[in-house]
This record gives structure tokens, C-alpha cells and sequence, in this order.
């Protein structure tokens, strides 16, 4: 069931309804892109009043995201766009917000924003765009670099180790979490629009290729010769197959997933892991957030998605049942005649 | 009652109650001041504990006390007490240069052990080395006695030695000749549901009533004169709740349900704690997970369409400063409540100070004005938060409003205003589907834009941090745009100086001496200026509630006088904010940086003292 507040309306909007007249400024073959135009695509899909999408974002590449939207939007400062959104939604929950950020925007500078709105399940839809790299300060590595990786600011390599944004989500209680590559924009408003319709956060790991500071930082995923085997859709109910003619599937073992071969050892379809994003239990969810190349196919798709009261609700819930308590006060002037007052 | 007793009729007296913090000061200490106020006097009272929770047994680090001036007019809560009451060597070690020549010392003799003498630093008993000649003082056994009483009422040991301070307070009623019925009134609401506990307080109090009254223990008692003050309805309330209470009634008469994003932090807490109580006026209270999440979320918030407020002290304000130049920027309401305390860093957190003003000023990358206003009692708390309120939203500007710890958890008698009888609140907002809506169209004369609240038909817009062109608000590096943009938000505060109430003197409009205070100190500051001019000294005071703008007739107002003093607790923030503002002026400067309010002798001497 859902619990979504937001008007709807009764036009028949289409993507023009939500494109900006502002001109877009990201560099040629930027990734940001595909991502506009699929979500785009995909607010007149969500149904809502127009005027009812607020898009709040940050600092970064991504950020310029409200700019390029026709929406109410609010682009404010760096790493503070979940906790802005929180505000805004907290206060009326008759609008559906967005969160486009980056990398370095929610997992450095507003990571404590980032798991605490994660917890409380308010329900927003964060875009997380991933191109491991600080692009807008040119080049420096982030959050989720891998190790070892040269940047500008790490001339022998980096020395951190890097964050998985799933195993973050999921750390954090998150209950919708999905990954997704910037060069499929269909797939990505098909997910989008699974994010829009879940009630609390949803985390939205967009695989960002940032073509001038870090170009082919995913290559290793989304390459014409290897993304069969490197890449794993999962659809909910379904087996996790994958590979050029779905040979390939993932076993839970004794040691956590395993990669097998359909025929291969005995094994046939009914051994393969069904996919359930709805387990309460992030277990599994978390592993397959973690699987990576070599040794695994990344994760696509909804990784997670599972029912819990989100924040703002029971926000709205505890007021009501204040206002329906004969014993509160009801306006000021009851509150300043409250408790031991007396007459002079 | 004795017939012996001398009654000795005061306009006014001060209590101090201390202990070890949980020895339940604090409650001593509400307890009597709102049975005086119950009684007809006029009050003023001021907490005062140390930052540790339960601080070492037996140590003046760990002494909490609890200050209450009672009479006919107590704007301040007075320097030196007449009676201290005091639970253990520590505390009267902590407290004795606080108490008056020739004033009541009641402490309880059983707390004077060897351990307890040493860790107060004492080498002899003060109570036999006849260091406290010059003071009268009764030392009963108040443990044994409160114990004893508890203990046949079926109260264990440990909890019938903790009732030892009712046996103080029922000593205490006595002496100044109150009856115990309001008290126990008062108790039985505190203790509602554990009736027993209210028992078991009321007999122990009633014991150190009789026991002060057979026995004769003091030689006089007090009589206090009750006040005229105007008629009408009237509360004790400390800063902290008015604040709390002047924005919900700024979110009632505008229209705009309010919304508080904050973090905890000493000495404002009371301000989150208290709005949290109150979801049944459609309040949103947002605790976040920092400071920086809470003047965010204010700022979405506002955004949306809130009456948008943050409350915090010094080192969340510091936090805060990078969202506020946001707030500026995108020209969204927002209120700022900082309850001053000692600084830098973490500082002195449960004590008071007025050194933030800088940093409300000018603590922010670019030209950023907000308006700044100060409160300058516990009761003016609830007008300038509802002032705060009403300037943020109708200019759409961040308005900083300082209190600080004495204030904010101070408290003194409140006279009930009606919500209706408070000013109208007109926030400017924008028509739905108004063909002429631009984000960044002003209002001519005040400069204000309009605010289109997210949901409204027709009139998507974004805004955001980066600076943005006139009228339509796109992003805009255009350098006659940028100095337009600046001017703007800086003219459109300016302009507030001829909209606020201006500024008023107290004495002659012109003469030798000003002296000039603002914020928290106004209670202080006019009382020396009172009691001097009461003695036939031409001296004048004005105090400044406005402070960023201040009032356009300022300098008319400071121009009259040969010399002005500025009296404030920091080191010279405001003299020298107006010596920026007034450069042909000649300010003298009086402070003061001890985490602890003026004095009124220490003022009178300064005032005396000026060049």
C-alpha cells in the first residue's frame, strides 16, 4: 500500500512540461546527459501535478541538475542538498522530492546527511551520480575512488579505501536502494520510476562516466566485450542469470554467492538465486550490492526495496494525534493561559 | 508564631539556594520563587550550574545553585543575597563573597565532615573557626531531621536523606513569612503522579517550618512588600520558554505553521525541548543529526513555505554561518535564535556572555547582512522572537536573535498578552499563476521579493547559492548584476531602520553622560542608571534592542550627550560596531568577560569612574 500524499493531476503531461529553457553546460558526452533526459522521460510517467516536483540539490557537476529541470527547484551548498530536502519535505508532504548529487557531494562533505536521512526513511529520491572523481574542482580523487587510484591530489595513488555506496545504503537501514549505468536512459526512468513510487528514501546509484577527468572509470563494466558477463540485471522474482545467452547464474554457497554455469557441475535454472528485493533481511541485498569484476557481474537494477514507516509520516501522525487530544492546547492564547498563571 | 520576633518589613530580598547539583537547587529554588510570585511579589530568578550533570560529590566545582529575587520591582536578579542557603562546605566555600555583610547563612551541619571539609578546600570548620562572624548563621542537622521524617514515612534511607532540601525550603517559608499552603499546592502538581513522594516532601517541609518556628532559630523574620504592577493575567516564565512561545505566536498571526530544525546544545535546548511539546499547534520540530542539518532543513523549510526557525549557542551559530550566507542569498525567511554563552570554542557553556555579536554581524563569507535583534529580559524573549519572526518573513531575510544563558533561562513575571493584540504579520506572497512572477522582482519601496511557496500553480522557479541575475533569478556572473545584487540585499535591511521602533532615552533627551547597553543587560544597567539618578545625578541610558538595522534616529539620540559608555559582557563588540557606524562619535567602553552578569555596584562605579 502506499502512503503517498502528493496530488496528482489530471493533464496528460509530457517531457516538454518539465524541460528548462536554461542552457545545458555539462561538457560534450558528460553522462549527465542521458540521465536529464531519462528523468525527463520519466516525471510526466510519475503522474503528479507539475508544480508538485521540487528538485533540491547541492554542490557539483550534478548539481546543476535543478537548473536544467522545469520544476521548483533549489540549487544550495555543498553536501547539505539531503539535508535541505529534508526541510522542505518534512514540511509539506504534498511534494516529491529530488536529490540529484555526486560522490563527493553526499558521501564526503554531506555523508552524516546522507546516512542520517537514509535512517529516518524520509521519503526522497536521491540520485546519486558516481564517477569517482571530483569533477567541477577538476580532479580529485573521492569517496569512492578505488585504491591506489592517481589523481591530481594523489600523484602516487590514493591510500584510502574507497566506499561502496550500496554497502553505505544498507549500513545505514535503507530500504530502497538500486544501481543503474548512465548509458541505458531507458532502464534508468524504469528504476527511477520504481524509486518515485516507494515510500521513505530511495537511493538511486547512477554509474556516472565523467568523460573529462575520469574517462572509462566503469569501462571495466559497461565495455561492448565484457558487459555480458560483467553486468547482472536483477528483476524481483526472477533468477539471477546473466551473460551473452544467460548462461551464467549466482548460487548462494557455503562462502556467499558464487558465479556458476548453467550445466556445468549438475547445475540447472532451479539452483539459481530468485531474486527477492523484498526480503526485510539486507543479508543478501548487501552481497550482491558488493559484487564487483573480476570475480562477479555488478549488480543492476533494484537491489533492495522494502516497506517501513517512513519519518515524515509518523511526523504527521504524531500531530494529528496531538490535535485530536482533548487535553493539548489548541492556540497560543490557551498556552500562554497554560499551566500557573493568576490575576493582578 | 513567637511574639519575640522582630519583623523587618524589605522591598525586596534575594535567596540563593546551592548545593552539589543534584541536591535539587533548582527545585528549591522554582518552588519558592513561584510561591512568591503566587503571593503578590514581583520576581526574578536565575539557575546557575555547572556544565557536568553530577559533577564530584562535595566539590565547589560540582555546586549548583539557584538565585530569586522577590519584592516590589526586580528587573534584575540582584548582586548579593540576603539569605544563602547552602547544602555542603563546597557550596558555601563557592558562594560566600556572593552573600551580603550581616546576611542569613542557613547549611546544614551534618554535611561539615572531615572529607566533605577538605574536598572545599576548608583546613578548619568554618562553622567553629569564626570565619563567617560577620554573618548570621543557623546550622541545624537538616539531613538527620529530613531523614528521620522521611524514613518514618516509609521512605527509604537514600531517598529520605535527598528530601533534606524541603526541610530547608519549610525553614525558609518560615522566615519569610509565608504559609505552606501555595507550596504544597505546587507539589502535589510536580509529584501528580506519585502521590506518595508529595507526601512524604510536604511533611518534611512542614518539619523545617515548625522546627524554624518553635525552636527560634532566627532572631527576625522577613516581611517583603508585594508589587503594584498593572492590572491583567500574569505567569513566571524564563527567556528560553518566550522564545519558544513568541514564535508560535508569530506562526499563529502570520498564517505560516512553524517549523524548528536544531541540534541540542547548552544553554538552548530548552527552546527544542519546549517547541517538541507542542505538535498539537501544528508545530514540525525536527531534532538533526548536527547543527549544519538544522539551519538546513530550516532553510528547506522556509523554502517550502514555513515559518522557518533554529535555535542554538555560540559553536552551533559558528556551524551555521556557511548556510546562513544561503539564506541571505536565496532571500528566504529564516530565524536564528543564539542563546550567548561564554566562548570562544566551547567556552563556558553554562554561563552567559554577549560575545557573539561579531560573529551575528559579520560571520559570514561575502557581504551578508542579516537582522540582528537582541532580547534584553527573560519576558522581552517572547516579543523579540515574535519581532524576529515578523522582520525574517516580511523582509525575506535570516533574522539573528540573541539571548544569551542569563536570560534564556532566567526568569521574572510575564504579563499574558493576547495573540490578537500582537502585530499583524503580512508574509509577501506570491499570487498563484501571477503572469508577472519573477523570483527576484522587488517590491519598490522595501526591496523585498516575493515568496512562492513549491506546490502553487504557475510559478515554478529556482533559486539557489549561486549570485543570480535581477528579476528573473538565473545564474549570473555579470559583475554590474553581482554590485546591483549586493546593494540590494544590504539596502533592503537598511531600510528596517526607519520601520523599527526607534530609539527611546531613559533621563534627559541631552546632557553629560549616556550610557548605553543592549541585549540581556538592560536589567542591570538600568538599575545602576535608577539608583544614580535617584541620588540626584543627571545620567541618561538608552538600550538597543535593534541592532543590525538600528533605529534611524540613533545618532540624533547619542549625538546629544558629551559622553557616552558602553556597558556590555564581551570586550567591546557593540562600542566598536558603533564607532563603525558613528566615526565622528566618541564612545567609552565598559566590560566585562567572567561568564557572569554586571553588578549593579560594579556599574554605579564604572559610571562613576567615566572620563
Amino acid at each position: 500500500m502506499s502512503y503517498k500524499t502528493i496530488e496528482r493531476t489530471t493533464e496528460q503531461l509530457t517531457k516538454e512540461d518539465f524541460a528548462s529553457d536554461q542552457m545545458v553546460k555539462w561538457c560534450p558526452g558528460c553522462g549527465n546527459h542521458a540521465i536529464l533526459a531519462a528523468v525527463e522521460n520519466v516525471f510526466p510517467q510519475i503522474g503528479y501535478k507539475k508544480e508538485n516536483f521540487c528538485v533540491v540539490s547541492g554542490i557539483g557537476c550534478s548539481s546543476r541538475f535543478p537548473y536544467y529541470m522545469n520544476t521548483y527547484g533549489f540549487h544550495s551548498i555543498h553536501g547539505r542538498a539531503n539535508a535541505i530536502a529534508t526541510g522542505v519535505r518534512l514540511f509539506n508532504r504534498g511534494l516529491s522530492v529530488w536529490v540529484p548529487t555526486g560522490d563527493g557531494d553526499s558521501l564526503a562533505i554531506g555523508g552524516n546527511h546522507f546516512i542520517h536521512v537514509i535512517r529516518r526513511n524520509i521519503d526522497l529520491n536521491i540520485m546519486l551520480f558516481n564517477n569517482e572523481i571530483y569533477g567541477l574542482t577538476k580532479g580529485q580523487y573521492s569517496p569512492t575512488s578505488p585504491m591506489g587510484k592517481i589523481t591530481k591530489s594523489s600523484p602516487q595513488g590514493t591510500i584510502e579505501h574507497p566506499f561502496t555506496v550500496g554497502e553505505l545504503v544498507l549500513g545505514a537501514q535503507g530500504t530502497f536502494f538500486a544501481r543503474v549505468i548512465d548509458n541505458k536512459p531507458q532502464f534508468i526512468s524504469q528504476v527511477m520510476l520504481e524509486a518515485a513510487k516507494h515510500d521513505g528514501t530511495s537511493i538511486v546509484e547512477i554509474l556516472q562516466n565523467c568523460v573529462i577527468f575520469n574517462n572509462g572509470a566503469h569501462k571495466y563494466i559497461t565495455d561492448k566485450e565484457v558487459r555480458d558477463n560483467n553486468q547482472l540485471y536483477l528483476e524481483d522474482g526472477k533468477p539471477m542469470l546473466f551473460g551473452k545467452d544467460k548462461e551464467k547464474g549466482i548460487i548462494l554457497g557455503n562462502n556467499g554467492l558464487q558465479v556458476v554455469k548453467l550445466g556445468e557441475n549438475g547445475i540447472t535454472e532451479k539452483d539459481i538465486l530468485v531474486h527477492d528485493m523484498k526480503s526485510q533481511n539486507p543479508g543478501i541485498h548487501l552481497m550482491l550490492a558488493k559484487m564487483k569484476p573480476p570475480y562477479f557481474p555488478i549488480a543492476l537494477g533494484v537491489i533492495r526495496s522494502v516497506e517501513s514507516p517512513t519519518y515524515d509520516q509518523l511526523l504527521d501522525e504524531q500531530i494529528k494525534t496531538a490535535q485530536e487530544n482533548p487535553a493539548t492546547v489548541k492556540c497560543v492564547d490557551d498556552l500562554l493561559n497554560s499551566g500557573d498563571t493568576w490575576e493582578i | 508564631m513567637s511574639t519575640k520576633k522582630q519583623i523587618i518589613e524589605r522591598e525586596s530580598v534575594v535567596v540563593k539556594f546551592v548545593g552539589d547539583s543534584g541536591d535539587g537547587m533548582q527545585l528549591s529554588g522554582t518552588l519558592f520563587s513561584d510561591t512568591a510570585a503566587l503571593a503578590g511579589n514581583d520576581i526574578a530568578t536565575f539557575p546557575d550550574f555547572p556544565a557536568e550533570i553530577r559533577a564530584p560529590h562535595n566539590t565547589v566545582a560540582g555546586v549548583s545553585g539557584y538565585q530569586v529575587h522577590i519584592g516590589k520591582e526586580t528587573r534584575i536578579i540582584g548582586d548579593k543575597c540576603d539569605v544563602l542557603v547552602a547544602m555542603n562546605p563546597a557550596s558555601l566555600k563557592a558562594n560566600l563573597k556572593w552573600v551580603k555583610m550581616g546576611g542569613t547563612i542557613l547549611t546544614d551541619v551534618d554535611a561539615y565532615d572531615a572529607i566533605a571539609l577538605e574536598k572545599a578546600g576548608y583546613t578548619t570548620n568554618p562553622l567553629e573557626d569564626g570565619s563567617l562572624s560577620s554573618y548570621f548563621v543557623v546550622s541545624p542537622n537538616i539531613t538527620t531531621m529530613a531523614k528521620e521524617t522521611a524514613m518514618q514515612l516509609g521512605m527509604d534511607m537514600k531517598d529520605a536523606a535527598r528530601t533534606k532540601n524541603m526541610f530547608c525550603l519549610g525553614m525558609i517559608y518560615y522566615i519569610f513569612s509565608f504559609d505552606l499552603g501555595t507550596p504544597f499546592k505546587l507539589l502535589d502538581k510536580r509529584f501528580k503522579t506519585k502521590k506518595e513522594v508529595a507526601e512524604i516532601n510536604k511533611k518534611v517541609m512542614e518539619k523545617g517550618f515548625n522546627f524554624a518556628e518553635t525552636l527560634e532559630v532566627f532572631e527576625s523574620i522577613y516581611h517583603v512588600t508585594t508589587v503594584e504592577l498593572p492590572k491583567g493575567r500574569y505567569r513566571n516564565i524564563t527567556g528560553n520558554i518566550a522564545t519558544a512561545w513568541g514564535l508560535l505566536a508569530a506562526a499563529e498571526r502570520s498564517g505560516r505553521k512553524l517549523f524548528l530544525g536544531s541540534y541540542p546544545i547548552t544553554p538552548a535546548t530548552d527552546i527544542l525541548i519546549e517547541l517538541a511539546k507542542h505538535k498539537s499547534l501544528g508545530a514540525k520540530v525536527f531534532q538533526a543529526e548536527d547543527e549544519i542539518a538544522g539551519i538546513c532543513s530550516t532553510i528547506g523549510a522556509s523554502f517550502a513555505g514555513a515559518l522557518a526557525c533554529t535555535s542554538t549557542s555560540g559553536p552551533g551559530l559558528s556551524l551555521k554561518t556557511e548556510a546562513l550566507g544561503l539564506a541571505v542569498i536565496t532571500e528566504l525567511p529564516i530565524v536564528v535564535v543564539d542563546v550567548q554563552r561564554g566562548g570562544p570554542s566551547t567556552g563556558l557553556p553554562t554561563k552567559s556572555e554577549q560575545s557573539d555579536l561579531n560573529m551575528a554581524l559579520f560571520g559570514r563569507n561575502g557581504e551578508a547582512p542579516c537582522i540582528v535583534v537582541a532580547a534584553s529580559s527573560p519576558s522581552d524573549c517572547f516579543y523579540q522572537a515574535f519581532n524576529a519572526a515578523k522582520l525574517a518573513m516580511e523582509t525575506m531575510t535570516p533574522c539573528i536573535l540573541l539571548t544569551d544563558g542569563y536570560i534564556g533561562q532566567g526568569s521574572e513575571l510575564f504579563r499574558i498578552p493576547k495573540v490578537a493584540d500582537l502585530p499583524e504579520i503580512h508574509p509577501p506572497l506570491a499570487k498563484p499563476n501571477d503572469p508577472d512572477y519573477k523570483p527576484y522582482r522587488r517590491n519598490p519601496e522595501t526591496l523585498v521579493r516575493q515568496w512562492a511557496i513549491p506546490g502553487t500553480e504557475g510559478l515554478r522557479h529556482r533559486i539557489g547559492g549561486l549570485e543570480k541575475s535581477d528579476l528573473d533569478g538565473s545564474v549570473s556572473t555579470d559583475p554590474l548584476n553581482h554590485a546591483k545584487m549586493v546593494n540590494n540585499r544590504r539596502d533592503k535591511v537598511q531600510r528596517l531602520a526607519t520601520r523599527v521602533p526607534q530609539q527611546e532615552v531613559f533621563g534627559e533627551e541631552s546632557g553629560e553622560i549616556l550610557v548605553v547597553s543592549w541585549g540581556g543587560t538592560k536589567g542591570q544597567v538600568q538599575t545602576a542608571v535608577k539608583e544614580m539618578r535617584e541620588k540626584g545625578q543627571k545620567i541618561s541610558h538608552t538600550h538597543f534592542t535593534n541592532i543590525m538595522p538600528m533605529p534611524s534616529n540613533t545618532e540624533e539620540v547619542l549625538k546629544k550627550f558629551k559622553k557616552i559608555l558602553v556597558c556590555e559582557l564581551n570586550t567591546g563588540q557593540f562600542v566598536n560596531y558603533l564607532r563603525m557606524t558613528y566615526p565622528h562619535l566618541q564612545f567609552q567602553q565598559y566590560n566585562k568577560v567572567q561568564g557572569l552578569p554586571f553588578t549593579v555596584e560594579e556599574l554605579k562605579q564604572a559610571i562613576h569612574n567615566i572620563q
